[in-house]
């Protein structure tokens, strides 16, 4: 419980590459970029950090609206850009190196991002390759 | 310096033998909270179920009418989650490692009927 | 100049423990461009979030990575109680502290092994998993597992040390240190370890924090990111220091590490002493709702949980931001220059956990 309370601030999608510009000119760290299911939709927040204090952006994305890439502001982003995009199927504009969807290669294309996955119970099975 | 400095190992190593154990031929170094494998008693078994529900890794089966409690030692991760959900404490870790083996090891234990007396049996199907 | 040609670096590489592929373009024998792509050892334990018990992903959690499980599964927990509101006491506070820094001493060592290994000192690697065999056993003692401790609860610790446990870890933190002065010296004066890292694998200061890379990539390279400073759990009444090195290359990098090793027994003395009596766990009721980023400060760096629920009994989602997602970015950046045979040095530094990576 000692823990911070953190806030997350909501934005619109056109307002993110100015906002994290200024992030940027403010001297924070680009700490992560996280997709979540909030209902339907999705979300995708993004984490800087500065003197050890968390700040969060937050834009609504979907798999049919394409977020610009903050890759030219950040290139570390690239690497959550493209596990998000490989496993929700969020689309990145402009993303610095695009994998294309092979940077995390699943049998199933975007397991996190529709209800396509069912867990089976197997029967135990007496043989094991 | 340097030469009697490894000298001195060379002798400390030949006087204090390997640092390691020849583990399977010794067995190996177990505390008495190591966590080994998963035993049941099944005699205070009462099949609830509860055990596999929780199994993090599905590694245990359950059946009721068969009154059988079934482990696939493969899959189980030894966290000792079934153990704490245990209403009748009929669970245990026991410290020993299972010996490697190639092929999945599923234990089938089957519980006595209930009004009847016993008819344990371990069967060990590979 | 000269054409330029594709080599192929891992998946499987003896460096390597872990699967990670890099296409190394190079430029006679000097590396131009790095493309890293990872993907072979992806185990959707994120998703299984949503089928468990958010009591009994605890486990799960844990066995998200190897080596730094118990920091997972303790920074889940952290997460979880979060939401829920829950206080834990504080002897389980000190007890995970404690258990922390031992896994962190057993991961560093193992990294250092493996480094001494990769850069083809074999007896180095062998003296420093001997010392690494030490604190594995004081964690199967205290805990029951070597390397998955398994004593992470929601609402606290599962097993608790008694005076006499304690006295004893105490007794054995002075042989512990000399043991580590004995490999820090190697580290530090030997001239095959000096050859292979000074001035190799240079990460600016500036870059590093541009990159966001984290844990002992950016201490190494002059910021002291450590987020132990923020006083998460039982930090606030340790007296830590971060450990941060300027000259940014290689060497930095191994000695951040190899001195994190003291502050980590400081760390324990200091909560030895510290460790408040009382019980080690509360009574967890209900179901969590709402979300949170926990962090917490493991050995290869930052990692963040993400947890959110909503009122059910499997929570909506768990992402994992492992410090070596993080860092690939900066391995990417000094790559760029380096010499080939310098290239598995190189990614070791990071010390990549692929396993985690991908979870």
């Amino acid at each position: 419980m000692k823990q911070p309370q953190q806030t997350i601030e909501t934005i619109a999608v056109e307002d993110l590459i100015n906002r994290v510009h200024s992030f940027h000119d403010d001297g924070y760290r680009l700490v992560q970029i996280s997709c979540a299911a909030e209902g339907e939709a999705f979300e995708v927040t993004y984490s800087f950090d500065k003197d050890l204090t968390l700040t969060h952006l937050r834009i609504p994305a979907s798999p049919d609206k394409p977020i610009p890439s903050i890759s030219r502001i950040y290139l570390a982003s690239f690497v959550y850009e493209n596990e998000i995009a490989d496993l929700f199927g969020i689309p990145f504009t402009g993303i610095a190196i695009d994998y294309k969807g092979t940077f995390i290669r699943t049998s199933i294309p975007h397991p996190f991002g529709s209800s396509q996955i069912s867990v089976v119970k197997k029967k135990p099975e007496g043989q094991h390759e | 310096m340097k030469v009697g400095v490894m000298a001195l190992t060379v002798l400390k190593n030949l006087v204090k033998g390997p640092a390691t154990i020849r583990y399977p031929y010794q067995p190996a170094k177990v505390t008495p909270v190591t966590r080994g494998h998963l035993v049941i008693t099944i005699d205070d078994c009462i099949f609830c179920g509860l055990c596999r529900m929780h199994c993090p890794a599905d590694a245990i089966e359950v059946s009721k009418p068969d009154r059988t409690w079934r482990l696939n030692q493969f899959q189980c991760v030894i966290c000792g989650c079934c153990v704490s959900y245990c209403p009748k404490d009929c669970l245990s870790i026991e410290q020993i490692y299972l010996p490697p083996t190639t092929e999945a090891t599923i234990v089938t234990v089957t519980g006595p009927e209930p009004e009847k007396k016993e008819g344990q049996g371990e069967e060990v199907a590979g | 100049m000269s054409k330029q040609i594709i080599v192929p670096f891992g998946p499987q590489h003896p460096v390597l423990p872990e699967p990670i592929h890099l296409d190394l373009v190079l430029e006679d024998e000097r590396v131009v461009e790095a493309i890293p792509s990872i993907g072979y050892v992806h185990r959707g334990l994120e998703k299984l979030v949503e089928k468990r018990d958010y009591k009994d992903y605890v486990f799960i959690s844990e066995r998200i990575c190897g080596i730094c499980s118990f920091i997972h599964g303790a920074t889940y927990c952290q997460g979880v109680e979060q939401i829920m509101g829950i206080e834990i006491p504080r002897r389980a506070e000190f007890l995970r502290a404690i258990w922390s820094e031992y896994s962190r001493m057993h991961s560093h060592l193992l990294w250092l092994g493996c480094f001494a290994d990769g850069m083809g000192y074999e007896n180095l690697f062998m003296n420093c998993w001997k010392v690494r065999e030490k604190i594995l056993d004081v964690l199967e003692r205290t805990t029951g597992g070597r390397v998955i401790q398994g004593v992470n609860r929601v609402g606290g610790v599962s097993r608790d040390m008694d005076a006499a446990e304690l006295k004893r870890i105490l007794s054995e933190i002075p042989s512990l240190r000399d043991d580590f002065t004995e490999l820090t010296r190697i580290f530090d004066e030997d001239l095959t370890v000096q050859t292979r890292t000074k001035g190799i694998g240079i990460l600016p200061k500036d870059k590093a924090w541009d990159l966001g890379a984290v844990g002992p990539v950016i201490r190494g390279s002059g910021h002291a990111v450590d987020v132990r400073s923020t006083g998460y759990g039982a930090y606030d009444e340790l007296d830590f220091k971060p450990v941060v090195r300027d000259e940014a290359d290689c060497y930095a990098r191994c000695m951040v590490r190899a001195e994190e090793l003291f502050t980590s027994l400081d760390l324990i003395e200091n909560a030895i002493d510290r460790i408040p009596a009382g019980d080690i766990m509360v009574p967890v009721k209900g179901n969590p709702s709402g979300e949170y980023y926990a962090r917490a400060e493991q050995p290869r760096g930052e990692v963040i949980h993400y947890v959110k629920a909503n009122g059910k009994k499997n929570l909506a989602r768990h992402r994992v931001r492992t410090p070596t997602l993080a860092n690939v970015p900066a391995l990417v950046q000094m790559l760029a220059g380096c010499e080939l045979a310098d290239v598995p040095v190189i990614v070791l530094t990071i010390d990549p956990c692929i396993g985690c990576m991908e979870r």
